[in-house]
């Protein structure tokens, strides 16, 4: 067992639980928090990935999460949060109990999963996919169990950020197909804002159980 | 041989003696921490003790409906507590109970304690005991199950669910950060934190109904009962911190070869981290708020989650599910 090792995994691990603190939080202010929490952990995660694998790029990678999605989106969203004055509100979850559960039957899925299909790989590099993927999955997740269309953002950008530390353990992605994932998580953040007003101007609410009145199946 | 066995048998019971003494101190630093923070005074250190002494020269009054589960539970209560702090290594991790010192022994032990203490507060028929010991039950269907996997994450990471193995083993171990123990070390805190009743599950001063849940149970119990029960809970807060630091900061404790000049060391290093830990629950304890009873689930739900996830990045790491 390495330094180098130990380190990535424990960023990777502190990763997974900003996740379940993602789940876990009610308030929207809070929620943001843990968001920009993890994508400052992706950024050190990234960046140490650089450092002790010697590959200079992946500091570009690390830059790009810290100031995009560690303070730029997090202000953001606190702005559109301020704008449309529901930063007090307290959001209906699943139930929190509940929530975590399916997070912790997640995760095992995902481990149990990676170590059938990527068996062929290193131990390291087989941990650091298991996180990633759990990482994802609680994304899925949190954009399910969620309501508010804030939050729908926040579990849509932290999905992102486990498929980013995906890509640095398996030492894939290119730094084009980075530089524009990275662009196309800013796009669609600006899509998202636009979404979330219009939604907002239409039905009075960002709980997007409102839509389900747009498709049709009204209970 | 036969002096080996004395004076085996000697610092077994100069720890048990020593844990016992050093208890009620551990819980006036905590309390003048926490009042000093608060720009008070405090009591000073050695209230605790005066506090024992107290009770125990008072009378001590018993219900009328009260039954002989009443009046043995302190007693038993005090003896399983103490039983299971002199299992916890402290200072060494050679000495003569440690063969015994398994991990879910502890828990059963602390359990069966838990188990008397909800009992008793049932006994005499007030409706305050009855939801003291309800919560209490609340929270340990909690904590218990989070505490059984910290302890089978540890044991799959030294091999032995011994407590005297598992701090042999991270010393001997150069040192490392991982996932699976940081994870374990968080859900540890919260479960002693829990089990403690201190804030933010339980306030330990506070008398007020709608909140007191360790209060609530042993409102009844008064003189030298009273002091049994106290000096149980005050053990019990030094059994966790032993706990916590012999299983992640096991640095200067007496290895099992090691003789009496190695016992000095250890029992040095002990006592300040012990104080050093109390004197940071104390910080803890004036920067948090209590919580609500029913996020209480919520709160140690979470060292529940932690330890599942410690225990499976520990599977993964050792690759058990191939």
């Amino acid at each position: 067992m390495n330094q180098a090792y130990d380190v990535s995994h424990l960023l990777a691990g502190a990763m997974l639980v900003t996740s379940f603190a993602l789940l876990y939080q009610q308030r929207i202010g809070a929620v943001l928090n843990a968001f920009a929490v993890q994508s400052v952990t992706l950024a050190l995660a990234v960046a140490w990935a650089a450092w002790s694998d010697n590959r200079p790029d992946l500091f570009i990678t690390a830059f790009i999460a810290l100031v995009l999605k560690g303070i730029v989106i997090p202000v953001a969203l606190h702005r559109t949060v301020a704008r449309l004055g529901i930063h007090r509100e307290v959001e209906k979850v699943v139930g929190v109990g509940a929530a975590l559960l399916v997070g912790l039957a997640l995760t095992g899925l995902a481990q149990a999963l990676v170590v059938k299909v990527a068996s062929a790989t290193s131990g390291h590099a087989r941990e650091e996919l298991a996180l990633a993927l759990s990482i994802v999955l609680m994304g899925f997740l949190m954009m399910i169990v969620r309501r508010n269309a804030v939050t729908q953002v926040v579990g849509f950008m932290s999905m992102e950020n486990g498929l980013i530390l995906a890509a640095t353990g398996a030492r894939g992605m290119p730094l084009v197909v980075e530089v524009s994932v990275a662009f196309s998580v800013l796009i669609a953040l600006f899509v998202f804002a636009v979404f979330v007003f219009r939604i907002r101007e239409r039905f009075d609410t960002v709980d997007i159980e409102a839509l389900d009145r747009m498709r049709g199946d009204r209970r | 041989m036969t002096r080996d066995l004395v004076v085996q048998f000697l610092a077994q019971g100069a720890q048990m003696t020593f844990v016992l003494l050093v208890a009620p101190l551990a819980v006036g630093v905590v309390r003048k921490v926490k009042a000093l923070l608060m720009r008070r005074q405090g009591p000073p250190l050695v209230q605790a003790y005066r506090d024992l002494a107290k009770l125990l020269r008072k009378e001590s009054v018993i219900a009328g409906s009260a039954s002989w589960l009443f009046r043995t539970a302190p007693y038993l209560i005090f003896a399983l507590t103490w039983v299971a702090a002199a299992l916890v290594p402290s200072f060494a991790s050679g000495l003569m109970f440690n063969w015994a010192a398994d991990v879910v022994a502890l828990v059963a032990l602390l359990g069966a304690a838990r188990a008397l203490l909800a009992l008793a507060g049932m006994d005499v028929g007030t409706s305050f005991g009855g939801i003291g010991s309800s919560r209490e039950m609340m929270i340990a269907t909690l904590a218990e199950p989070a505490m059984m996997l910290i302890v089978l994450t540890l044991a799959i990471a030294a091999g032995t669910t011994r407590l005297a193995g598992v701090a042999d083993y991270f010393i001997a171990e150069p040192f490392a950060v991982r996932v699976s123990l940081a994870l374990s070390l968080i859900s540890l805190i919260i479960v002693a934190l829990a089990e403690n009743a201190r804030i933010p599950v339980d306030n330990p001063v506070t008398h007020l109904e709608l909140t007191m849940v360790h209060e609530a149970m042993v409102l009844e119990y008064s003189g030298r009962h009273l002091a049994l029960i106290e000096a149980a809970s005050h053990l019990k807060l030094v059994l966790y911190i032993s706990l916590l630091v012999c299983l992640f900061a096991p640095f200067g404790m007496a290895p099992a070869t090691a003789g009496v000049g190695g016992w000095a060391i250890g029992l040095a290093a002990w006592t300040a981290k012990l104080l050093f830990c109390a004197a940071l629950l104390g910080v803890w304890e004036v920067s948090i708020a209590k919580m609500r009873v029913f996020r209480l689930p919520d709160f140690v739900g979470i060292a529940f989650v932690f330890g599942f996830l410690a225990i499976l990045l520990a599977f993964l790491t050792r690759g058990v599910f191939e």
